[in-house]
């Protein structure tokens, strides 16, 4: 289970990696962000399940299970409220550049380089 | 049992072609405003894959902030843009994005495939089983106690987002009157 689970993480990290280069509209590349956010999240979730942190092995061990067990899902919240401000504050930034320069093609945002 | 098996084996392998398959129309569609739908989906797809690993909690979390806030916040951006029927094309570099996501992704099979995992059983001793049953009192309890500073600068990172979103597209119609 730990490795198919870790494979459509793969599988999904790369559409999003491939999403974020090639394509031209910004929306576009946030929403392929998204995907990526979501595969390594799928990595972390099937982590804490499936595979044993090294404490866990010795008997006896046990007290803090807790602790080990579930720090791959805490992981898996952080990144959850970190990706929410991220496609906040980027959505924000294409409402603001399509309102100053009408399109948000990002082959035009090239601002910086002129 | 076996057939308790086979049916965890259907729902799975529906989750995952479902997650993958509909993260692939996201950068395939032409239209802007069908990628956000499927976008959706696979947002769902993975919390149905999140809920296979013992991971409710996150389930939860995943359809209400993914399948729910960022949805619409996507939806509305979509709103907001110009050519969103045809705009979703790809720039220059495609062939490149695609060696490379190609490359990274068999790179990354290889990998999982040739590791030896140490893996928990698939019957979890006690002490643990106790814990993925009741997850969000644990999830609770460690984020305000071993995970409290991480908890607290998340809050002042999604009010420093709120803020920062607010000011980026207030409408400043002195200005713009200025610039005129």
């Amino acid at each position: 289970m730990l490795e198919r689970l870790l494979i459509v993480s793969a599988v999904l990290f790369c559409i999003g990696l491939y999403g974020v280069l090639s394509r031209r509209h910004v929306i576009a590349i946030l929403m392929s962000l998204e995907i990526m956010f979501n595969a390594v999240n799928v990595a972390l979730v099937a982590f804490s399940r499936y595979a044993a942190p090294a404490a866990l092995r010795f008997p006896g061990a046990a007290d803090g299970a807790e602790r080990f067990a579930l720090a791959g899902q805490t992981l898996a919240l952080f990144v959850i409220v970190v990706a929410a401000a991220e496609v906040a504050l980027g959505l924000a930034i294409v409402i603001a550049i399509a309102r100053r320069r009408g399109g948000v093609n990002i082959s035009d945002l090239n601002l910086l380089r002129r | 049992m076996a057939f308790d098996n086979l049916f965890s084996e259907i729902v799975f392998w529906l989750l995952a072609a479902g997650s993958v398959g509909s993260a692939a129309l996201v950068v395939h569609l032409r239209s802007i405003f069908r990628a956000a739908l499927m976008l959706v989906v696979s947002f769902l797809a993975v919390a149905g894959l999140f809920t296979m690993a013992n991971a409710e909690f996150l389930a939860v979390v995943q359809v209400l902030v993914y399948g729910g806030g960022i949805a619409v916040l996507v939806i509305f951006a979509v709103m907001m843009t110009r050519d969103v029927d045809q705009g979703n094309q790809s720039t220059a570099v495609q062939p490149v994005a695609l060696a490379l996501g190609a490359t990274l992704l068999a790179a990354l099979v290889y990998s999982v495939a040739q590791a030896e995992w140490a893996l928990l059983p698939d019957s979890l001793p006690a002490p643990l089983a106790a814990v993925f049953v009741e997850t969000p009192t644990r999830l609770g309890r460690l984020l305000l106690s071993d995970y409290v500073l991480a908890f607290e600068a998340a809050g002042v990172l999604l009010l420093a987002a709120v803020i920062g979103a607010l000011s980026l597209v207030r409408e400043r119609e002195e200005r713009e009157g200025e610039d005129a």
